[in-house]
């Protein structure tokens, strides 16, 4: 596919819906959005950018292989059990702390932490998908 | 005593890491443990009963729970006592050998793991100990492992042991539900209630099958002489206080929860009685020092076993007192067996003789714990017969059968040990290799102290059985139980049988040293008889189990995807349509309500295009169709409310919908291959299973809980769990090990298509 319009388009909604998809993840816990959302549409949209260029370009392009969010992804969520294991509570026990008051009180916990990563886990599962079925076919 | 274990942890494992200087001593340093252990447990003699217990998984019944009572101290004294000499006598013996760190290092995990069999106070805990030993045997037994027979005869051991094993855990777990524990204290106060249950013989047959198999029971004794393989030191160690001891621990420590029933009293006494006439049999016509010393080990644990399941108060007295005597001689004969090797570098009964004359001590030792071992007085092994034929005489099951081939086994025993000292020690000196000279005194420690024992404690068994025999006996027996070990019993039946066994013996004895021929033909005869050897039906049924196993997985793993989809959904729907039928969940109570037009208008057109995609002979359309009924019930999630879904909903159809973009063109053509009989057969099994998935979302509207399940999320989600997105609050904190589930098979599908995909393509040479 070679068409301008689209390229250009996709230039700049690629950031667009990366950021959309960061706001998913970040609103998640108390309104529409999370995660596993977040994740999907951060992936679709480095897969758009894909499309209308060229997806191995992209694949070069993205110097980090999608391997590797699947494995920050869980790493993150495996982190996000320490803390209850540390308070010695049954695990993946949520554990809250508020931030400091010019924040807002905004609070932060393990489950955020482990929704962190649930949204690199779904980007690196969702590119891996994509480029292994577009990728150059084997000779 | 957990810390006890922990100590002969490090200590195992320091032998990696000590510093040059020390490690030249490493095994002298194990030996101070052992002794050190030694002396803790004789110094709480006193003590005893103590009990112990640290929480490790209390919801699943999981303690780690220690119990140092009578019985567990005659094992723990044993298993450090003999450690420590065992180890003293390693340590010159490995001294010629390659990797002695990894030795010493599994032979101190080995002891330690056997402490903590004999302390554990759970079966669970128990049984993890068990599967240590039998693991740990496996590396000691396989250290010569550049030979081929080694390694055959440690993996022997290791699949029958380890079958065992298994059983021994289906045991525990079908007893353990009886009573809903898995701590022995538990069992013990509910004991009448196992052994009423109509589970106690399933039960008792799969413990037995682990006792059987770990202490080389008949027809499972074959392992044992196999494990002569191993370095003298381990076979001292392994046939003396450990391993083979294991199982008759098990029973005597369960002889007051099982033991006493008919059940009880028959099958273990036979299969005891089986395994000491076939131990005595094959000792008799064995030629290699160590296989006879292993057939000698046989014997005794089948008079072990046999002591034990019938069950009074004289045999189980007896039993212990055999436990100590049989650990005395044959730790130290097996030492003797290895000096003697090394000396002469044979153990061919036939290429030996005469070695008394450069061995005199060596000699002295071994004949001391032959005559032991033969129960001639004044050494212990005596006391130990008389006890053990009083025993029998006084067994209330099978007592004449039991006597006869009692008498005749220790008949055979009496001709071995005699014939044993004749062959090696006496007779026409035989020209060796080297000249052999007598042992260093490191050598001879381990085997003389032991074999003094024998005679002191045979000359005053007072405090032995005062201190620690009689603490075991009450433990077994649950009672108190007078104890009192004499040498001289007076002229009674026990005694004339006695006499009987030692002149039948020497008879025996001198018949196989004057008739050679004899001798001879009796093993020409036992070869033709026994053709069929144990070890080669065990083989033989290995290997069909390989062949099976091998048929199986072909049926099953076909490797056609298509198949293992169909059989996935026909199982399922069968077993939907069955629980559908069964509790009649097609009747539905519920009134039908009818929803907005535009609502029925979609999901009229997603069934359209449902069927669109189904039938159409163009794969874009098809796609474009299933995309259309995925946004589709998108908007019916929207509309009623449910936004997380509706989005993730979309999120997904897209990327399906790009996936199948991207490979739309390396696709071959479109084409009908398949009969018109399976696509009918498809249909079907696609209809049933969509049938079957509506009645169950209608059930799942229909179905009244309690209490909502939804009612608890929507409460607890903002108090609990600082979230106001109840869906995303069950996903990261209420239900997280689900979403952990999910993400982690997304991950595995993901690398099992990149891998399937992105490698390059393998070529089959």
């Amino acid at each position: 596919m070679n068409s301008v319009i689209l390229q250009m388009a996709a230039k700049y909604l690629k950031w667009l819906l990366l950021v959309f998809a960061v706001l998913a993840l970040f609103r998640g816990h108390n309104q529409p959005g999370g995660g596993f959302i977040g994740g999907l549409m951060a992936g679709l949209a480095i897969v758009y950018r894909g499309f209308a260029f060229n997806a191995f370009q992209v694949k070069e392009e993205l110097k980090d292989r999608p391997e590797r969010y699947v494995g920050l992804g869980l790493f993150l969520i495996l982190v996000s059990f320490i803390p209850s294991m540390v308070r010695n509570e049954t695990l993946m026990t949520g554990v809250w702390t508020a931030l400091p008051g010019w924040t807002g009180g905004f609070k932060i916990g393990t489950p955020f932490l482990f929704d962190i990563g649930v949204f690199f886990t779904v980007i690196g599962v969702t590119l891996l998908f994509v480029f292994s079925l577009t990728q150059k076919p084997n000779p | 005593m957990i810390y006890l274990l922990i100590v002969y942890l490090i200590a195992s494992l320091s032998v990696f890491i000590l510093p040059q200087w020390l490690k030249k001593h490493k095994a002298f340093i194990l030996t101070i443990v052992q002794v050190m252990a030694f002396v803790y447990f004789l110094v709480r003699i006193p003590e005893i009963p103590i009990y112990a217990v640290w929480k490790w998984v209390p919801d699943l019944w999981l303690n780690l729970e220690f119990i140092l009572d009578g019985l567990s101290m005659v094992f723990a004294l044993l298993v450090s006592g003999i450690g420590a000499l065992v180890f003293l006598y390693a340590r010159p013996y490995m001294k010629s050998y390659e990797g002695t760190d990894k030795f010493f290092f599994y032979l101190m995990l080995f002891s330690g793991a056997m402490l903590g069999l004999v302390l554990s106070a759970n079966l669970i805990q128990l049984f993890i100990f068990w599967e240590l030993t039998s693991y740990l045997s496996f590396f000691l037994i396989s250290f010569f492992h550049e030979k081929e027979s080694a390694r055959k005869a440690a993996l022997q051991s290791l699949y029958i042991t380890g079958m065992g094993g298994l059983s021994l855990l289906a045991g525990i777990v079908v007893l353990g539900s009886v009573v809903g524990s898995y701590s022995l204290g538990v069992w013990m106060d509910n004991a009448e209630a196992i052994r009423e249950s109509h589970l106690y013989l399933p039960g008792l047959l799969l413990i037995l099958a682990g006792v059987v198999t770990k202490s080389a029971q008949f027809p499972f004794h074959f392992w044992l002489p196999g494990a002569m393989q191993a370095p003298a030191p381990v076979s001292s160690y392994l046939h003396s206080a450990t391993m083979v001891k294991a199982g008759v621990f098990l029973l005597a420590r369960l002889s007051p929860i099982l033991g006493g029933t008919p059940e009880w009293t028959h099958i273990i006494p036979l299969i005891g009685v089986l395994t000491m006439l076939t131990g005595s049999y094959f000792a008799i016509t064995a030629t290699d020092l160590k296989a006879i010393l292993a057939y000698t080990t046989i014997n005794a644990l089948g008079v072990l076993v046999l002591l034990l399941g019938i069950n009074t108060r004289e045999s189980i007295m007896a039993a212990m007192l055999f436990l100590f005597i049989h650990a005395f001689y044959k730790a130290t004969l097996f030492m003797i067996a290895g000096l003697i090797e090394k000396k002469t570098g044979t153990r061919e009964l036939a290429e030996l003789g005469g070695l008394v004359k450069y061995m005199p001590v060596t000699f002295l030792i071994a004949l001391l714990s032959l005559l032991s071992m033969a129960g001639l007085p004044p050494l212990l092994g005596f006391l130990g017969k008389e006890l053990i034929y009083e025993a029998k005489v006084h067994s209330p099951n099978i007592a004449n059968l039991v006597l006869v081939l009692g008498v005749t086994s220790n008949i055979f025993m009496v001709a071995v040990s005699l014939y044993f000292a004749r062959k090696v020690f006496l007779g026409k000196l035989k020209t060796f290799k080297k000249v052999p000279d007598e042992m260093g005194r490191a050598f001879l420690i381990g085997p003389g102290v032991l074999a003094f024992l024998s005679l002191v404690l045979g000359l005053s068994p007072d405090n032995l059985g005062d201190f620690i025999i009689k603490p075991a006996v009450d433990t077994v027996f649950m009672g108190d139980v007078e104890v009192k070990l004499k040498l001289w019993h007076g002229f009674n039946q026990v005694f004339y049988l006695s006499l009987f066994t030692i002149v039948a013996g020497v008879a025996l004895f001198i018949g196989m040293l004057k008739r050679k021929k004899l001798l001879d033909v009796w093993r020409k005869i036992n070869s033709i008889v026994f053709s069929v050897h144990f070890e080669q039906v065990f083989a033989w049924v290995l290997e069909k189990f390989v062949v099976v196993a091998t048929a199986k997985t072909n049926v099953v793993q076909h490797g056609y995807h298509r198949y293992y989809l169909l059989t996935i959904f026909m199982f399922t729907t069968i077993l939907l349509w069955v629980q559908v039928f069964v509790t009649r969940s097609f009747i539905f109570t519920m009134p039908l309500k009818f929803q907005p037009f535009y609502i029925t208008g979609l999901a009229v057109v997603i069934v359209l295009v449902a069927i669109a995609s189904a039938v159409s002979r163009s794969r874009i359309v098809t796609i474009v169709a299933m995309g259309v009924a995925g946004y589709g019930i998108a908007l019916i999630f929207l509309y009623y409310s449910a936004i997380d879904l509706a989005i993730t909903q979309i999120l997904v159809e897209t990327l399906t919908v790009v996936m199948f973009m991207a490979i739309l063109q390396r696709l071959p053509k479109f084409a009908v291959l398949s009969s018109k009989r399976t696509r009918i057969r498809d249909l079907l099994i696609a209809l049933s299973f969509g049938g079957v998935m509506t009645i169950l979302a209608f059930k799942a509207v229909n179905v009244n809980l309690n209490r909502p399940i939804s009612s608890f999320y929507l409460e607890n989600s903002y108090t609990r769990a600082f979230g106001e997105n109840v869906v995303n609050v069950i996903l990261v904190d209420f239900r997280a090990l689900d979403t952990m589930g999910e993400v982690t098979v997304l991950t595995l599908a993901a690398v099992g298509v990149y891998l399937l995909l992105a490698s390059k393509k393998i070529t089959k040479p």
